[in-house]
């Protein structure tokens, strides 16, 4: 006995230091009480940094995590910073132990082996989410492989104001006809802002005649066809654009107060609640309503990954895990709070949970998930950095 | 070894040039009172006997106090009094925090305290411990000043233009009032002035300089 | 001890700076061993001048610069030549501190909405004027000539110089001068311009620089005001840094290196304009001309500077209403409701902001304090008082352009494996913190009556009493001004903060550009007002602070 417990008190210092085993959660939550996990998650929308802030304090009381929000202006930063710090060797202890993540930031990730995992698949409340009719194995076509775990669907909706638009748009097409005939009243954010981009994307998925093409990486020799309609789309689109496209709005909820402000009627969304939570924050007026295409629209879901230098891996699961859990994205789809869809299955959930997911009042401008269609996939990462750099070289700079 | 003050071969440069040349002594209850124009550096001598010279002048010589050399020394360390023309009461401190200031360490705070209460009883100023000195008249202040050197118990006193300031009926009182008490001291006195009637009113021997 | 102090200032204050253009060199060669990089090539250069938008980037460092530059000198000069003395200028001169520390980031905010097509001005006169039921499609905002991020820019230097200026003309003896000029029958402006004017502008010199120099190459500024097809060259090298591609990062030091090229060049255009200007002038002093345009330059003076002032308070005033507004549309003047939901979401998260900003600030300024207190106090003992040369190495920190020496600055701490956080955040502040304590303190450390300290000495007292007993109380009142400029200095900082902090460090500032991107002027007011209180406060005190310890002591009342 004596010596079992002198054994594990030389052991002890190395059990510490090891990678924690996801799969050991018990392990897990031993390891994660007193840590701080530093989140790197985009710091621009208010209502997201309200919702981070209710998480730190529930892993504060249920598992003694510290949770720090570090805002960031652009994921990319967070890649950014990971990616010096092993250059300059720091692999024990890096200054993110949590991202909030997706597209080609985790593709360049998780190719230069800067993630931690995989651990998603092991996490407890995994046995909930919803595998089969929700893009959370796939990440804009990259295999997720468990390295970054789901906790929030998003889909692109259009917010419009119907004070000034009578009926919503079925197509690309439809939006450019009327914004020739309603010049200066429409305006999306500039890429390589992500949603600006993603404007971009829809605008292709909708204009080419088979989108399953996008599903590849871009090969050279097609991709002036493929996105031949998308340019011309825009060489038309842009004259007639707020500002005449000589200025735009540098993220998605800059848009937010320029319809506040009767500067433009209609947004791109990539959040379905995003309107009515706004309208509730006095961000929007309340004659604000949302729309997708008739082909349905791009959606993909939103991860959070671990980098490999994290010396709070543990803590990092623990948030990770949380924000799975039936608690939490019922918190986050409340259109009151964020209106994040959530990527559980209904019916893989507890009844009580499913029945508090049933009772939960989506909001004025929330189409619900019947009315939301068909989600079209995400082009493969390669078109998005193809686009946004002919985009830049088209549109970035002043003619 | 001569007791007081002693200017021994004092010279005074400026880039070269020879500002001031200086060679006395000041006997203990003296009073020698150099006389000149501005310009020809009378304050610049008694900087150098307080150890305070600025680093574009020059001197070489010697000052002697009481036999002892003390051209080497730190300003603080010398027990050279000194008072100028303007009030240099410092206004952060009440008079009697002045006057403590100045005391020479030792004693008891009562004992202290005491003293600067007789002390300012004696020169006409009974009760004065916690005025503000930014309330006192011209005459008041130079008393004031002149109470803080000598409870200091410096070895010499030097006066740079000390009355230079005060109006014509003050001035003859407070400039006996020194005198006085520098005599009743037995310190040796080094006097700066423009003013002849400073001079003489000190009595004792005139250096003319700049002439 | 002491006698090392100022080479401890020198090499705390100079030392990133160094160290930072050293990181920078490397990569702009195409060296960055960490990335697989080893250079010397030419490949970042390549990179940098294949970038579509170089041509323009480089305009908006220029054009702004410049333009910011000389309107507010102009505007400092018009405004000082025509109504110093007078109450005006009194009252102009009263609002100079507070206008000078309102941070940056938050004058910019507010001047955003001020000036949109949907802002206060244009509400002001919609519709009953204008006809706007909606706000005009114009661009008036991130246009691409940088207007506005001019404008912006100017609002805030205008009180910097004012400030600068006052100081100088206490030396310059400017009363007997213009009095002089005055009974030769020179008008007043005119008689300014020729005989205080180049006095005046001698002192004044390096703090124009400064001012060109940091408009050159502002970040925070230029992202909430500035065009964005391309923005500002400054602002691109950030947003390079920023790139998960790490080629990118050698385009950024290579841009790095240009910025710093550019501030040079600027710097020398402007010495020859400088020597143009000294030309004309004395030719036009030699034809003994009386009045020039008088009357219309003090016009122009006394408007420019008000609008200066105005834009400012307005703008302040403009965050304020949207920190506790409703819904508000265009074209309502005032929101449909007000309430404190904004202040109850937002409030919580700008105390553990102020508490970070404070902090950092904190340590920074007593750092900076008890450097310059030594330095200065080592002047005083042994008498070697600073000279140009030293008063252009104190100005250094705030003549290379913050992008040009940071981002190396980041890669080099990196690379040391120094621990990213509050720390380093601290020593970068110091950079800028310094120099400011050390102008703001020297002149009237250096003004206080050195009979004290004589008077002091022969009383017995040794150099540590006169220093704690009697010169520290007696310069009470500028050491705390002092102390509240290196506050505002360092509750201001964006980049340092950002590219050191690695994101760890949230300040208020770095909060509220971060809130920027996302638009939200409730939450953006919410955090501009908590910015410019937490600048305004340490003046508050350095006021409030000696008036309340020397109530009895009339002969240091101001």
């Amino acid at each position: 006995m004596k010596y079992l417990s002198l054994a594990a008190a030389l052991l002890m210092p190395f059990a510490a230091s090891a990678t924690p085993n996801p799969s050991d959660w018990e392990a897990v939550l031993q390891e994660a009480e007193g840590q701080t996990v530093y989140w790197n998650a985009w710091g621009g929308s208010t209502t997201t940094n309200d919702f981070i802030a209710w998480v730190g304090e529930r892993v504060s009381e249920d598992h003694g995590v510290t949770l720090e929000h570090v805002k960031l202006t652009d994921t990319a930063d967070a890649v950014t910073r990971v990616l010096s710090e092993k250059q300059a060797g720091e692999d024990t202890d890096g200054a993110i132990d949590l991202i909030w993540i997706n597209g080609a930031n985790f593709a360049a990730m998780k190719e230069a082996g800067l993630l931690f995992g995989p651990f998603a698949e092991d996490l407890p409340n995994w046995a909930y989410v919803d595998t089969e009719g929700k893009t959370v194995q796939t990440d804009f076509t990259v295999p997720v492989e468990a390295y970054e775990s789901p906790w929030a669907m998003a889909q692109v909706v259009f917010m419009y104001d119907t004070a000034d638009i009578a009926a919503p748009f079925g197509s690309m097409t439809g939006i450019l006809e009327w914004s020739k005939a309603n010049p200066g009243r429409f305006t999306y954010p500039q890429p390589p802002d992500f949603l600006g981009t993603t404007f971009l994307k829809q605008a292709l998925v909708d204009l080419v005649e088979d989108p399953s093409v996008l599903s590849q990486p871009v090969e050279d020799a097609t991709y002036e066809d493929v996105t031949a309609p998308l340019w011309a789309f825009l060489e038309e689109l842009t004259p007639t654009l707020w500002r005449e496209g000589r200025a735009y709005p540098q993220t998605g909820p800059a848009q937010l107060q320029l319809i506040a402000d009767g500067e433009v009627d209609m947004a791109i969304s990539f959040s379905p609640g995003e309107a009515t939570a706004a309208i509730a924050n006095y961000q929007l007026p309340d004659t604000v309503r949302t729309f997708v295409l008739d082909k349905g629209t791009i959606g993909n879901a939103s991860f959070v990954a671990i980098p490999y230098n994290s010396g709070s891996a543990a803590g990092a699961m623990v948030v990770a895990n949380f924000l799975m859990s039936p608690e939490a994205q019922l918190r986050a789809q409340d259109p009151e709070v964020l209106g994040y869809g959530t990527v559980l299955a209904m019916d893989k959930l507890p009844e009580a949970d499913r029945a508090a997911f049933e009772a939960l009042d989506l909001g004025i401008a929330t189409l619900s998930p019947a009315e939301l269609g068909k989600v079209q996939d995400e082009p493969h990462p390669s078109w998005m950095t193809r686009i946004a750099e002919d985009w830049a070289a088209r549109y970035g700079t002043a003619q | 070894m001569s007791d007081g003050l002693v200017l021994e071969n004092v010279r005074i440069t400026d880039g070269g040039a020879t500002l001031i040349e200086v060679d006395c002594t000041v006997a203990p209850g003296e009073v020698l009172t150099i006389m000149g124009p501005s310009g020809v550096g009378k304050s610049t001598l008694l900087s150098f006997v307080t150890g305070t010279l600025d680093r574009v002048f020059r001197a070489t010589g010697r000052v002697l106090l009481d036999g002892e050399d003390i051209t080497g020394r730190p300003p603080h360390l010398r027990q050279v009094g000194i008072l100028y023309q303007d009030d240099i009461l410092f206004p952060h401190m009440s008079v009697g925090q002045n006057l403590a200031f100045g005391m020479a360490p030792g004693g008891n705070r009562a004992d202290r305290r005491a003293r600067i209460a007789q002390a300012l009883s004696e020169i006409g100023l009974k009760g004065f411990e916690g005025r503000d000195p930014a309330t006192l008249s011209g005459g008041q202040a130079a008393r004031v000043q002149l109470l803080r050197v000598l409870l200091s118990e410096p070895k010499a006193l030097l006066l740079d233009e000390a009355f230079s300031r005060l109006d014509t009926s003050r001035r003859a009182q407070i400039r006996e009032l020194v005198f006085d008490m520098a005599r009743a001291r037995d310190l040796p006195v080094l006097m700066v002035t423009h003013d002849e009637d400073d001079a003489r009113a000190a009595g004792g021997p005139v250096i003319l300089l700049g002439e | 001890m002491l006698r090392h102090v100022p080479l401890l200032t020198l090499v705390v204050m100079l030392g990133p700076v160094v160290a930072g253009l050293w990181g920078t060199v490397l990569p702009a060669f195409g060296h960055l061993p960490g990335a697989g990089l080893t250079g010397p090539s030419l490949v970042a250069m390549r990179d940098l001048l294949d970038w579509p938008g170089l041509r323009q980037a480089v305009g908006l460092s220029v054009v702004p610069g410049l333009q910011a530059t000389v309107l507010s000198l102009a505007i400092v000069v018009l405004v000082t030549a025509g109504w110093s003395g007078t109450r005006a200028f009194g009252v102009l001169q009263r609002l100079l501190a507070p206008i000078l520390s309102v941070p940056h980031a938050a004058a910019a905010f507010g001047l955003a909405f001020l000036i949109a097509p949907s802002g206060w001005i244009s509400r002001l006169f919609s519709p009953w004027l204008t006809g706007w039921g909606r706000p005009p499609d114009l661009l008036v905002l991130q246009d691409p000539a940088g207007l506005a991020m001019t404008l912006g820019l100017v609002a805030k230097e205008v009180p910097f110089l004012l400030l600068m200026t006052l100081a100088a003309l206490g030396q310059v003896r400017q009363e007997q001068r213009l009095k002089t000029a005055r009974t030769l029958g020179y008008d007043r402006v005119t008689g300014w311009l020729k005989t205080v004017f180049p006095a005046v502008y001698r002192q004044i010199r390096l703090p124009v620089y400064v001012v060109l120099a940091y408009s050159m190459s502002v970040v925070d500024v230029a992202m909430i005001l500035g065009p964005t097809r391309p923005p500002s060259l400054s602002v691109q090298i950030v947003k390079w840094m920023g790139d998960p591609d790490l080629s990118l990062r050698l385009t950024a030091a290579a841009g790095a290196m240009l910025q710093l090229g550019l501030v040079v060049f600027a710097l020398l255009l402007w010495r020859a304009g400088e020597a143009l200007v000294a030309r004309l002038g004395s030719r036009w002093i030699e034809t003994g001309q009386r009045h020039f345009l008088d009357r219309q330059m003090r016009r122009a003076g006394i408007g420019l500077g008000t609008l200066a002032a105005g834009v400012v308070m307005l703008a302040m005033a403009g965050l304020l209403v949207w920190s506790f507004a409703g819904f508000w549309s265009f074209p309502a003047v005032l929101p449909d409701s007000f309430g404190l939901r904004s202040w109850t979401r937002h409030g919580p998260g700008t105390i553990t902001a102020l508490g970070e900003t404070f902090l950092v600030a904190g340590l920074a300024t007593v750092i900076a304090l008890a450097l310059v207190l030594g330095c200065l106090e080592a002047e005083q003992r042994t008498g070697r008082t600073i000279t140009t040369r030293g008063l252009w190495l104190l100005y250094l920190p705030l003549l290379v352009p913050q992008t040009a020496f940071l981002p190396g600055l980041q890669i080099l701490l990196l690379q040391a494996g120094a621990d990213v956080g509050r720390l380093p955040v601290v020593f970068a502040h110091l950079v800028f913190v310094l120099p400011y304590v050390f102008l703001s303190l020297g002149d009237p450390w250096r003004a206080w009556d050195q009979r004290n300290a004589v008077v002091a000495a022969t009383l017995g007292a040794s150099p540590g009493r006169i220093f704690w007993r009697v010169r520290m109380p007696m310069l009470l009142r500028p050491i705390l001004t002092a102390f509240a400029v290196g506050m505002a200095v360092s509750v201001g900082q964006y980049l340092p903060t950002l590219l050191i902090g690695g994101g760890r460090v949230a300040t208020l500032t770095t909060e509220a550009v971060a809130l920027a991107s996302g638009g939200d002027r409730r939450a953006i007011g919410v955090y501009g007002i908590m910015q410019t209180l937490a600048a305004l406060l340490p003046f508050a005190l350095a006021i409030i602070v000696p008036t309340l310890v020397w109530r009895n002591r009339r002969g240091l009342h101001v």
